[in-house]
């Protein structure tokens, strides 16, 4: 048992021999499974390819998904506007959902708040919870924007946010000019991308649908960019620092930065930093807006194309060599600034990395998951690196991201084993990497139970994972790092190369049998 | 006797709510203990029961109060004629919320609550229009209402209705104890209704149960907001609704309903000259095409 001078977390506490006995006891007694040897068969069975072929059969369930809901990505789009509370209309379990899956990603408070739909509300409709909701949000915690976004709940029953945000002002709970922008965001439709894109178009149709008189393209010269849901802070600011050595005015539309890397200096920040509510009316003023993950900004790009009148670039998400290139070279066409020797410098020492690690990535196996513009820019990358893409997941992606993955796959070599699975979740590409095993799985914590499992089989079979994604949970500080722009690429290429030498360290660390290979230099 | 737990379906406005009460009203006579669940956000289920306008209803008075949990069953039943325990489930304005969810919490708090105490022989659900989601079959789901009965009359859409309730009731019939237990034709005073309305119940696998005549009786009763039976007992529309009272309460006929296609339910109403021989011929042409 636990001894009070000697505390043990849960491991290796239960490695004692008193704990092994009990939870034997327990098992034996009381939960009542079936025989080792029958659970041992399902598993091999769930191994095997007979069973993918059933488990892609399925139809109505989901297993292991590997996306969140919409009012997630809302909530993140509205963290990134200056003194913004997210405001969920709903129940507010979800919001704190919303609430602990960030502050376990970003180690950070999140600030949201929510109109804790009940049971009369739900059948009245919760026009009552967003009166009272509203005026107290902005009385206790004193933003200068409500960002209002929905539940499946109040999705369901059909509240009218429109409405209700305007009679609460008719009715004096909150000043007729005070900014409430909203959108409605169902969580059974879509995913986290749609609803960031959702809040996006919402603020943005706020602050500027009925102001576009004397608005002109170009007149500031600035640059917008749209970074859709981006939870690696280092990407907000290498766009930042790239703009600003090729002396581009560039506006963040949506910055969490600070508010989400507030420092431990004895102040609590609710707000912080952020994208003023100046820079958002004035945007429609920008020379162009950029799209960072334009597949998941459908809805942003049509109202930047038909309301702020935008030649909107056809880039893809600056990830990578080529198209890192590509969005420099566009930024720097539109603007006419000439791209800087230091970008070039550090162009070149990425190239230099990549020529260093191509021996060591070369032919190597990577099945990967994650968002649509995620998956085709590391899909993108990898192939760069001559490294194969495999099994290439997307659980919120669409059938147009499964055609953009196809056609990327044909543009190089290294993707003929490359294959887009839409709308598929882990436990489909659990059976992937079961049947036809990569040396490696990308994605977000959630992997890690893949891992277990494809180890369990045997070492053999074992996909250890890199963590590259979100949600991280079960590392620290990766949030803070970058995967977009050639400062992106050096430190996934970094993440990647030393995965490979780790594996192989452990593989040739065996004494007398493996060593012949465990090598100082690498 | 043990619990018997009806629910009244049927299109909107055939006269479910007038003739649940007075099918109430003359089983009160009979000396049986009802209660009656309006499950209808009118809340207009139990008027000729109260003589009021409208009960004030479960989720009214759950607004009110803050929550369903702060409400005790007295606050919301109501007594009326014959000792006839009246409750509205109520809901929102047209528009605004979920009538469906409203329904669910009401039967919720009657159940919680021990509304459906052991002296009680029958309880009526007076269910709104079409089961337009979950919510109104709420009545129908497992444990609750096992007899249903349809009000129709022999208008072609009544008999859609009807048809396509039957269709709700065979998925909750597969898989709980819910029967359709026959319809009940609320005469509208066209040719052959009663022949139509026997036709339709053996299609659907069940009974017409009693055919109610058209009277002014009901209407100068419910002017009174009272039931026929109270109004005016020696009226022979009285004596109508006591014998749907009788046959409802020997009915043994309970079915799994065989709801027909459409295409069958037009052809029975060829039959009765309800609906014309359709001419495939003049299908999406316009007037001057037609004309050409």
């Amino acid at each position: 048992m636990q001894e009070v001078d000697d505390i043990k977390p849960c491991y290796p506490l239960f490695r004692n021999d008193e704990y092994k006995d009990v939870l034997k006891r327990k098992k034996e007694d009381y939960e009542e499974g079936h025989e080792t040897s029958k659970v041992d068969e399902a598993f091999q069975w769930s191994t095997t390819a007979e069973y993918q072929e059933l488990n892609f059969k399925r139809e109505a369930l989901t297993v292991n998904p590997a996306k969140a809901c919409q009012p997630l990505g809302a909530v993140l789009c509205a963290l990134g506007f200056e003194k913004t509370m997210p405001y969920v209309h709903g129940s507010q379990g979800c919001v704190a959902y919303f609430r602990t899956y960030f502050n376990r990603h970003f180690r950070e408070p999140v600030s949201c708040v929510s109109d804790s739909m009940t049971e009369d509300a739900a059948v009245f409709g919760g026009q009552k919870n967003m009166f009272d909701g509203l005026a107290n949000a902005k009385a206790i915690y004193k933003p200068t924007m409500i960002a209002v976004s929905t539940t499946c709940m109040a999705e369901v029953i059909g509240d009218d946010l429109n409405a209700f945000i305007n009679n609460a002002k008719k009715e004096g709970h909150l000043e007729q000019e005070y900014p409430v922008p909203f959108a409605h965001t169902p969580s059974f439709v879509g995913s986290h991308t749609t609803g960031w894109d959702n809040m996006f178009e919402g603020i943005a149709r706020y602050f500027t649908l009925n102001a576009m008189e004397g608005k002109v393209v170009g007149s500031s010269q600035k640059v917008n960019f749209v970074p859709g849901f981006e939870t690696y802070l280092g990407n907000y600011r290498v766009i930042k620092r790239m703009m600003g050595e090729m002396g581009v005015d560039a506006t963040l539309l949506s910055d969490p930065t600070e508010v989400l890397d507030t420092p431990s200096d004895g102040k609590f920040r609710m707000y912080e930093g952020g994208t003023t509510i100046d820079e958002v009316k004035t945007a429609p003023n920008a020379i162009t807006t950029v799209l960072l993950q334009p597949m998941q900004l459908e809805k942003t790009k049509k109202f930047v194309e038909n309301t702020w009148k935008h030649d909107v670039p056809k880039l893809n998400i600056p990830m990578g060599l080529d198209w890192t290139d590509e969005f420099l070279m566009k930024i720097s066409e539109v603007t006419g600034k000439p791209i800087p020797a230091s970008l070039e410098l550090e162009r070149g020492r990425l190239v230099d990395m990549m020529g260093d690690s191509h021996t060591w990535l070369h032919g190597k196996k990577f099945a990967l998951y994650g968002d649509p513009d995620f998956t085709l820019g590391l899909t993108k990358f990898l192939m760069e690196c001559g490294a194969e893409p495999t099994h290439i997941l997307s659980n919120n992606g669409s059938k147009k991201w499964a055609k953009a993955i196809d056609k990327l796959l044909a543009s190089s070599p290294y993707g003929i084993h490359g294959k887009a699975y839409p709308g598929c979740d882990l436990w489909h590409m659990r059976s992937l990497v079961f049947t036809d095993k990569p040396d490696f799985l990308i994605g977000n914590s959630y992997a890690k139970y893949i891992q277990r499992d494809t180890l369990h089989k045997g070492k053999e079979f074992e996909v250890p994972v890199i963590r590259l994604g979100f949600p991280i949970f079960d590392r620290h500080h990766l949030h803070r790092m970058t995967t977009l722009g050639y400062e992106g690429a050096m430190y996934m290429l970094t993440t990647l190369v030393n995965a490979v030498m780790e594996r192989l360290d452990e593989e040739t660390r065996g004494m007398g049998t493996t060593d012949y290979n465990h090598d100082l230099v690498r | 006797m043990a619990l018997r737990q009806c629910a009244i379906y049927g299109k909107g406005g055939i006269g479910k709510s007038t003739t649940t009460q007075n099918l109430v009203a003359a089983l009160a006579e009979m000396g049986k203990k009802v209660m009656i669940v309006g499950c209808d956000p009118k809340a207009d289920s139990t008027r000729l029961i109260l003589h009021s306008k409208a009960q004030t209803s479960v989720m009214a008075l759950a607004a009110e109060a803050g929550s369903v949990e702060d409400l005790e069953l007295e606050d919301v039943l109501s007594v009326g004629y014959g000792g006839v325990k009246c409750v509205e489930s109520g809901g929102p304005e047209p528009g605004v919320g979920c009538a469906g969810r409203g329904v669910i919490t009401a039967i919720n708090f009657l159940e919680e609550e021990g509304a459906y105490d052991e002296d009680l022989d029958f309880v009526f659900y007076d269910v709104l229009g079409d089961v337009v989601c979950g919510g109104f079959a709420m009545p129908i789901r497992e444990n609750k209402a096992q007899e249903i009965y349809i009000v129709c009359s022999g208008e072609m859409m009544a008999m859609y209705a009807a048809n396509n309730i039957a269709k709700g009731i065979v998925k909750y019939a597969n898989s709980g104890g819910v029967r359709l237990a026959g319809l009940i034709c609320n005469s509208r005073n066209t040719d052959r209704e009663d022949e139509l309305i026997i036709a339709l119940a053996e299609r659907l696998g069940t009974q017409m149960i009693h055919f109610v005549p058209r009277d002014n009786a009901v209407q100068h009763a419910e002017i009174r907001r009272m039931t026929v039976i109270e109004y005016d007992p020696t009226h022979k529309q009285a004596d109508e609704y006591r014998t749907l009272a009788r046959k409802v309460f020997e009915n043994k006929k309970f079915v799994i309903p065989t709801p027909i296609e459409m295409e069958e339910l037009e052809s029975l109403l060829m039959e009765f000259g309800i609906m014309e021989q359709e001419d495939e011929s003049i299908v999406g042409k316009t007037a001057s095409e037609l004309a050409a």
